[in-house]
């Protein structure tokens, strides 16, 4: 259900700069907490898991719950020492994984 | 307590727009006194220090479906000073937890952003965890407005 | 019954006068620090302001900023959305939107500043959604969407999208323009539902003031479909209107029907002179 995630990240940085990057993925991180018309509980389905590496090494994560809002923002800060290639993954609860990289140029 | 017609005509007035506003909730709410003991919980088994980490929140929410929220930590993040995370609560929310942000030395920093759900005005609450072991904490009251024609 | 009805309008009408007002920020909103978008003009002739407002005028900072930055606008996914409808070959025609009009931030540009159109050929005004589903059905040979169905937002956010920043005006000349127009001000000026309350009740004799915790703009359309941090999902123009219809506690009328179309062209024609800022951000 989630279109492509969109990312900014810096094209490039001067080594050992810090950089901020911002991430919004399509999701209605539905929360669990809602009924339906007939007064049924909507199950759960929400990403509960974003990450960021960074040539394979982790930077950051957040452990997400119900109360993040629909279509989740997530912004922090990296420090770059070399180029290379960001990964950022979503988990939905489904099991569905969503995936996106970016380039940065380091000088 | 006797209501003539025309109070049971305006409360059910004021019901209505209300039941089209509130965030549609199901059960209990959290209280403080479980985000005290979520924060004990991850702090060691006592609670935070005051200090250190920033919660930045808006004092009014225009819809408590989407608040912007950021948190900040002092740290060098290098050897000897760093934060491992910082764990976000919400204590009138049905479940209190929010997000835990995990730190790196990569990430240069330990500031993270990010929008929230508010189901009535309440404290939200940032815990921060040091490499070490120490905790600390912030905590911002946020109002959540209820609109006039559905907010 | 009918004497508590009565009441409870007077409670509400009451309850605006008593309101606090507060008056709308005196901010610029330059989108990206590039798109400089007009928030307040000075009214066409025949208007009851002086000056129109955007409705971001009156919302809290954190709203405001939402819409600053074309990053952080959660409504940007639909954006994208809409690109891919428009790219995305439909029908027996096999034509996508792209077939014909090539790259929309050309061949669109602007177009969305100057919509609801008089359309000769149904002798009625068409606003994006409709002039849509007359390309699917003439030229792709696709079924009509149905209201706030398929590709119906996303792609109306991404047309409006491309006049972003662009002073709405719409020809009153056109056709039978006038007549609908003339209508719609009817229409914005007629108490409905048991509230008995007109457009104008909230929206001109109390802009500026409160409605519970809510501060009411001038109830302008330029920035439609919108994201509503409410619905958490982008809002359609006449699904604004059968809300706010809904909370005077009236019939609504069908989407896209005679009367929500006059309202349209007349409301439209309110906001004279503003951007369009589609896709805007509002609570």
């Amino acid at each position: 259900m989630a279109s492509k995630p969109r990312v900014k990240v810096p094209k490039t940085a001067s080594a050992g700069e810090v950089i901020t990057i911002k991430t919004l993925i399509s999701h209605n991180m539905e929360s669990g907490q809602r009924k339906d018309k007939d007064g049924n509980l909507i199950p759960r389905q929400i990403i509960n898991k974003f990450t960021a590496e960074f040539n394979g090494a982790p930077v950051f994560s957040a452990d997400m719950h119900g109360a993040i809002s629909a279509n989740p923002y997530m912004e922090f800060t990296a420090k770059v020492n070399e180029s290379g290639t960001f990964k950022f993954t979503w988990v939905d609860d489904d099991g569905s994984v969503y995936e996106d990289t970016s380039e940065i140029a380091v000088s | 307590m006797n209501m003539n017609r025309r109070q049971a005509m305006a409360m059910s007035a004021g019901a209505v727009v209300f039941a089209a506003t509130g965030l549609a909730t199901t059960g209990a709410l959290a209280s403080a006194e479980d985000v005290d003991k979520a924060m004990m919980e991850l702090a060691g088994g006592k609670m935070p220090e005051a200090g250190k980490v920033s919660l930045t929140a808006p004092e009014i929410a225009e819809n408590g479906n989407t608040v912007p929220i950021s948190v900040e930590v002092d740290s060098a993040m290098a050897d000897g000073d760093m934060v491992e995370s910082i764990t976000i609560y919400a204590d009138g929310n049905p479940n209190p937890d929010v997000v835990t942000f995990h730190f790196t030395a990569l990430s240069g920093t330990a500031m993270a952003a990010t929008r929230m759900r508010l189901a009535k005005t309440q404290n939200v609450v940032a815990v921060a965890k040091m490499a070490d072991g120490s905790t600390f904490v912030d905590k911002k009251e946020v109002k959540v407005t209820i609109g006039g024609c559905g907010g | 019954m009918r004497k508590f009805i009565f009441m409870a309008g007077t409670a509400v009408a009451l309850a605006l006068a008593g309101a606090a007002v507060a008056e709308p920020v005196d901010e610029k909103l330059v989108i990206d620090g590039e798109i400089e978008i007009v928030t307040k003009a000075k009214a066409p002739e025949g208007h009851p302001f002086d000056e129109v407002l955007s409705g971001w005028l009156f919302r809290t900072a954190e709203t405001r900023a939402l819409e600053a930055d074309s990053f952080i606008n959660p409504a940007m996914l639909t954006v994208e959305d809409g690109e891919r409808v428009w790219n995305t070959v439909e029908g027996t025609e096999g034509k996508s939107c792209a077939s014909c009009h090539g790259n929309a931030a050309e061949s669109m540009k602007d177009i969305g500043a100057h919509y609801p159109k008089w359309d000769a050929a149904t002798n009625r005004p068409v606003n994006i959604e409709l002039q849509i589903n007359k390309c699917r059905e003439e030229r792709m040979g696709a079924e009509a969407y149905a209201f706030d169905k398929g590709g119906q937002r996303p792609l109306t956010t991404y047309i409006k999208y491309q006049a972003l920043g662009t002073p709405v005006s719409i020809d009153l000349s056109q056709g039978e323009m006038q007549k609908w127009w003339d209508t719609g001000k009817d229409l914005y000026y007629t108490r409905t539902g048991q509230l008995n309350l007109s457009c104008a009740s909230c929206h001109e004799v109390n802009a500026g003031k409160y409605i519970r915790a809510d501060h009411l703009s001038q109830g302008q359309v330029n920035g439609f479909p919108l994201y509503r941090l409410k619905n958490q999902g982008i809002v359609s123009l006449h699904n604004r209107f059968r809300g706010c219809i809904r909370d005077t506690r009236a019939e609504m009328p069908k989407a896209f029907s005679d009367e929500l179309m006059a309202l349209e062209v007349y409301v439209t024609w309110r906001g004279t002179g503003l951007s369009v800022e589609t896709p805007a951000v509002r609570h």
